[in-house]
């Protein structure tokens, strides 16, 4: 066995399944969802929602892809129809949040 | 830009979206942190449009401006009382656009690199069902949310025999489709599992009455970050997995607290029907009981002579946009030196933090108002409990009815004061189809009326 290919086998054994690293990231993303939620104080209940309906149309990357290639067919369709559909999440999710969060004021 | 550049613009847009629900942690961090949501959302959508795939950009931009302008329109209109139904619309379209990115996936493989057509990954073909099922599951669920807190079709559950066992099965059929798919990459398994999760998204919500709307609006909120980690996986997007799961996680713990706030188990809300058959429960033998009615000019009589009150609001308040003239009435008798505080109950309103929104529509300062849990010991310490719009959570029978539906909810203890006002416009029962032992009691003065109007009256009369 050369070298190289000594090393490329090392790096194999090494290398974890790509699903096993996505499902880590997951599994450790509930965990700081789950904290950091606990601390979202019961006043803002609903601003949460609609924070976090603007930031799930995060799929809009998955959208942009489908919609970027050359030519058109039936997928760049489906991208474009859902990236109009995260789009009008993504402002209106945001600005309503906005429009919330300003309403709440201290005692003067 | 090469892929691990675009893997750490992700992640910082991922540190980013935690940091916006961070600042939700205090009203003085929220507006800082929804701005540092938008500027993660911005680096998203720019990364992934210097993705060498992305080449042509005219639809793109588009789909950008049309969306953007509805998005826009939309938020700067609406109503703050019709806010629940405008968040279960938004969840709808998260619902649709899963299902599309997922269908573009399945029929262009490659933009992904997830295989070619007709041969596709299997690992990748569940990623993309569990996407399409859950996403297609929020659209239509949501769909009947809006419908019945817009008032398009009743809020009363509806229930029809043999529900469980249908739901059931359609579930068991979803799972062999999905098996179907893997094994053949059929076309037609695919748009059959799009077909019947629309159907269970659909069945699944309409038996679920109107004042459980809070948990249906909490868990489609959580489905649809679901929805976004089962295309994040198609895609092995890892940013879409995160923002998936802070969504999941959040609209699932909201959903907890709600349940609790009802003391009902998530399963008996999901199962729906609450509320059809206890309406008979009412009706019991209490037309000998004695209701003290009162009208406006001796409630501002018993409130200008008060120095506590605590005011209680509910979904009532919200139907009679009474939450201004509340206010109004409020300043007047602070401007009287009489204190004042509003205690909300977890489940009132339509939505999590629905009253809590509306009280600062009408400018009522948030260090005025406080949760179940902070104020309930001070009702006993006040002189009038002044109960606007809600019902079911001030009964003193989840407290001592062991046979009542509502036994063992917590609730607001309004009895406890000296005076309570309630106003309402008769003594129907609310959405429990419980009686409320409250109205029949010494120190309970009804008011019958409008809350808006009854509210007004008062102020002319302080």
């Amino acid at each position: 066995m050369k070298p190289e290919e000594a090393a490329q086998s090392a790096a194999d054994a090494a290398s974890t399944d790509p699903f096993i690293f996505l499902f880590t990231v997951f599994v450790l993303a509930i965990f700081v969802g789950y904290y950091v939620v606990w601390n979202v104080t019961p006043a803002l209940h609903s601003p949460l929602m609609s924070v976090t309906n603007a930031i799930s149309s995060v799929i809009i990357v998955g959208a942009l892809i489908a919609a970027g290639p050359a030519e058109l067919d039936f997928s760049k369709v489906m991208g474009f129809i859902a990236v109009t559909l995260a789009s009008i999440n993504i402002f209106g999710g945001f600005i309503v949040s906005q429009r919330m969060l300003r309403m709440y004021r201290k005692r003067r | 830009m090469n892929a691990d550049l675009t893997g750490i613009a992700y992640l910082v847009a991922a540190i980013c979206f935690i940091m916006a629900l961070r600042g939700l942690s205090s009203p003085e961090t929220a507006r800082r942190g929804n701005a540092i949501g938008i500027a993660g959302m911005v680096i998203a959508v720019v990364t992934t449009l210097a993705d060498p795939g992305v080449v042509s950009f005219e639809l793109i931009a588009a789909g950008i401006v049309i969306g953007g302008a509805i998005g826009t329109v939309i938020a700067l209109r609406i109503q703050m009382t019709a806010l629940p139904q405008l968040v279960a619309a938004f969840h709808s379209l998260v619902g649709l656009a899963a299902v599309a990115v997922a269908t573009a996936a399945f029929y262009a493989p490659e933009a992904y690199g997830i295989g070619t057509v007709g041969d596709i990954k299997t690992a990748s073909l569940i990623e993309m069902a569990i996407g399409t099922a859950v996403g297609a599951v929020t659209f239509t669920g949501s769909i009947v949310a809006f419908a019945k807190l817009q008032g398009l079709v009743s809020g009363a559950p509806l229930v029809f025999k043999g529900q469980h066992p249908l739901n059931a099965g359609l579930g068991v059929l979803l799972v062999l489709l999905v098996v179907w798919l893997c094994l053949a990459e059929a076309p037609a398994a695919y748009w059959l599992i799009v077909i019947l999760a629309l159907a269970l998204g659909f069945l699944i919500i309409v038996p679920i009455g109107g004042a459980d709307m809070p948990v249906v609006i909490s868990m489609l909120n959580s489905y649809s970050g679901w929805a976004a980690c089962g295309i994040g996986f198609t895609l092995s997007n890892t940013l879409l997995i995160i923002t998936g799961a802070l969504v999941g996680s959040s609209g699932a713990i909201l959903s907890y607290i709600m349940c609790r706030g009802m003391n009902r188990s998530f399963f008996s809300v999901i199962l729906g029907g609450f509320g059809v058959e206890g309406g008979l429960a009412a009706g019991g033998d209490d037309g000998e009981r004695h209701v003290k009615a009162g009208s406006a000019e001796d409630a501002a009589f018993v409130l200008k002579n008060a120095s506590k009150v605590i005011v209680v609001p509910g979904y009532g308040m919200a139907v009679a946009q009474a939450q201004h003239a509340l206010r109004e009435m409020c300043d007047t008798l602070k401007g009287q030196g009489i204190d004042i505080a509003y205690a909300i109950h977890p489940v009132a309103g339509r939505m999590p933090g629905h009253m809590n929104v509306l009280l600062a529509e009408a400018s009522v300062p948030y260090d005025e108002v406080f949760e179940l849990e902070d104020i309930n010991n001070e009702f006993a310490a006040a002189d009038v409990a002044y109960v606007i719009g809600a019902n079911d959570v001030t009964n003193p029978a989840a407290k001592t009815d062991t046979e009542s539906p509502i036994f063992g909810m917590p609730i607001l203890e309004v009895e406890k004061a000296s005076t309570v006002l309630f106003v309402k416009r008769s003594l129907a029962s609310g959405y429990a189809g419980v009686d409320n032992e409250l109205f029949y009691r010494d120190n309970t003065m009804m008011l019958f009326d409008d809350a808006k109007k009854m509210t007004e009256e008062i102020v002319q009369s302080l």
